[in-house]
């Protein structure tokens, strides 16, 4: 079976995210980035596949030279190749413009593909849009938020979260499916693969040979603000009795509060 | 025209589809134009009044049976047929498991933009602006789409709720041909969740335990003290659910659900940056925590300090008796 892996660049989960105002960007300055967290589930979900049932695991990633780090990792996890499309424009907030790079990659580069695996979502963008685009753009079926995938043949079983409970997904293969969290527990590095990778050579698509116009490459999305919340503030403490601090607690609530 | 796909499950439309449409119907005054209802199924019929309630001019009605079971690519295809047919300017959908998962397949069919989870729309020089977290509420990006339509999907228990009253309008039936081999996957079972309670993204209440719970069986005095409310349920801080204490499924935060509660209520948890990120825009937060110096405090409304087990039952008590008043 042949899987192909979609990951992304972002800063870590514990990061500050300080704004640019006049470019209307996040400042990257200072931030330590890695490979989005749903990514690792789904290099996981695809090296434990490869191990059940042979074929390959490539990994590809739409990003400045900078995701050639993410891309080592996941060679150092066990991926048997990996690609970077080179994309130097900022990020655009928009994920149609992204499904058309990966979808236009898959046909043009990575034909064969049996499936196509992505986090549920990166972690700095949140859209959640790019796996189910790209799975309409190339006329597949999707599964996304899975926790449990089963691979028989020709077809896939996924069950993926939704409110209160789960939905069991059949689909024919080739698929598209984005990793949540609970589908598996991502493998650390091993030393030797660490060595192994820093070998690998790691192609480099230009978004040129891809032959997507100027109109599939512009971004639907314009820009007018981008703010950091206001901070809350720090509110009334109570201390002292549990009997006296709970009362008080929902007094404050009921008369002041106003929420129950 | 700004359309709204009502999502229907057990027989019902969503409640977070019905306040996407009270949303649409507020823009759609301030732009002068209709708001309509879109109801996708096997037989949906009956769904129309509370449509119509909500003040929807009209209601599309897309019924086959191929759309009985969910499945993205059948209803891709139907939606994207009636914004080519009835070319709203824009279509609503709720930002829920279906919508999340739909909504992208019907932009990029129609090769038009996405604005994902939006806390906030706005009507600027007649045109629609959308707001929406990134980096987990980190920060906030507001912007406009080029294209036409306009595809948006809206946070759930982030827009009001209108109020409801009988009402009608025109009903227009839609049919459409799904093309044997258009559709590669479905939805084969709906598998319920036993608790009763509701999920974390959707309640009024969420309960939430960190650490300072010590173990997997202390998140009774999380379920025990939700169960006073009548829309509550309980979350959890990433290391609790790292630790396999309470499934994913709970987990507040960026790398789990972002929740925006009346009410969140945060026990034995200190306050990470990324826990913070994902309950933020809750209208109002408690804190129990036994360390005064917890981050949690920072941003909580109100803050007991105090030992957790014994505050819980007590608290438990109080809201009962002011709640039962």
């Amino acid at each position: 079976m042949n899987i192909l892996v979609c990951v992304k660049r972002v800063p870590d989960t514990e990061s500050r995210i300080r704004i640019q105002l006049e470019t209307k960007s996040i400042a990257e300055d200072g931030l330590n980035f890695v490979i989005s967290p749903y990514d690792e589930y789904a290099v996981e979900e695809a090296l434990k596949l490869r191990e059940a049932k042979g074929g390959t695991v490539r990994v590809v990633s739409v990003g400045k030279d900078a995701a050639v780090a993410v891309l080592r990792k996941c060679l150092a996890m066990g991926a048997d190749e990996a690609f970077l499309v080179k994309d130097d424009s900022p990020e655009t907030y928009d994920g149609l413009r992204t499904a058309r790079i990966i979808a236009r990659a898959v046909e043009r580069k990575f034909a064969g593909t049996d499936l196509l695996l992505f986090g549920k979502q990166s972690v700095g963008a949140d859209n959640s849009q790019v796996p189910a685009m790209v799975a309409e753009l190339l006329g597949l079926p999707q599964a996304t938020v899975v926790t449990k995938l089963e691979v028989e043949g020709t077809s896939a079983t996924a069950l993926r979260e939704i409110e209160g409970g789960m939905e069991k997904v059949v689909l024919s293969l080739p698929a598209v499916v984005t990793a949540q969290k609970g589908l598996n527990e991502p493998r650390y590095e091993t030393l030797k693969g660490i060595m192994a990778a820093k070998k690998k050579d790691i192609p480099v698509v230009k978004l040129e040979e891809l032959g997507l116009g100027p109109d599939e490459l512009a971004s639907q999305v314009e820009v007018t603000g981008l703010d950091v919340p206001a901070q809350r503030q720090a509110g009334k403490i109570l201390k002292g009795d549990p009997i006296e601090t709970a009362r008080e607690l929902v007094r404050l609530l009921r008369a002041e509060a106003k929420v129950i | 025209m700004i359309a709204v796909f009502m999502e229907t499950r057990d027989g019902k439309i969503k409640k977070s589809s019905l306040e996407a449409l009270s949303e649409a119907k507020r823009r759609a005054g301030e732009m002068e134009v209709e708001t309509a209802a879109v109801l996708v199924g096997g037989a949906v019929a009956d769904l129309v009044p509370s449509a119509f309630a909500l003040g929807a001019a009209k209601v599309y009605l897309i019924e086959n049976k191929a759309l009985v079971d969910y499945s993205s690519q059948a209803y891709a295809l139907a939606l994207a047929e009636f914004v080519g047919e009835v070319k709203p300017a824009a279509l609503f959908f709720a930002a829920t498991a279906m919508g999340r998962d739909l909504a992208p397949r019907v932009a990029a069919r129609l090769g038009a933009g996405l604005a994902s989870d939006c806390v906030k729309i706005a009507v600027k020089a007649g045109a629609l602006e959308f707001t929406r977290p990134i980096y987990a509420g980190k920060a906030y990006l507001t912007f406009t789409l080029r294209s036409t339509p306009k595809l948006a999907t809206l946070r759930p228990n982030t827009f009001p709720l209108g109020e409801a009253v009988p009402g009608a309008g025109e009903v227009v039936e839609r049919q459409i041909a799904i093309p044997d081999g258009a559709v590669k996957g479905r939805v084969a079972e709906v598998i319920k969740e036993e608790s009763a309670e509701v999920d974390v993204t959707e309640a009024d209440v969420v309960v939430s335990g960190g650490r300072g719970l010590k173990g997997p069986e202390n998140f009774a005095l999380l379920h025990d003290l939700a169960a006073v409310f009548p829309r509550a349920a309980v979350g959890a801080s990433r290391s609790a659910v790292d630790s396999g204490w309470i499934g994913h499924q709970h987990q507040v935060g960026q790398t789990g659900k972002t929740v925006s509660p009346n009410l969140y209520i945060a026990v034995g948890i200190s306050g990470a940056i990324q826990h913070l990120a994902g309950m933020s825009s809750s209208k109002v937060i408690v804190a129990v925590n036994k360390d005064a110096e917890a981050p949690i405090f920072k941003v909580a409304d109100y803050g007991i300090v105090g030992d957790l087990f014994e505050v819980l039952p007590r608290l438990k008590d109080e809201l009962k008796k002011a709640l039962a008043e």
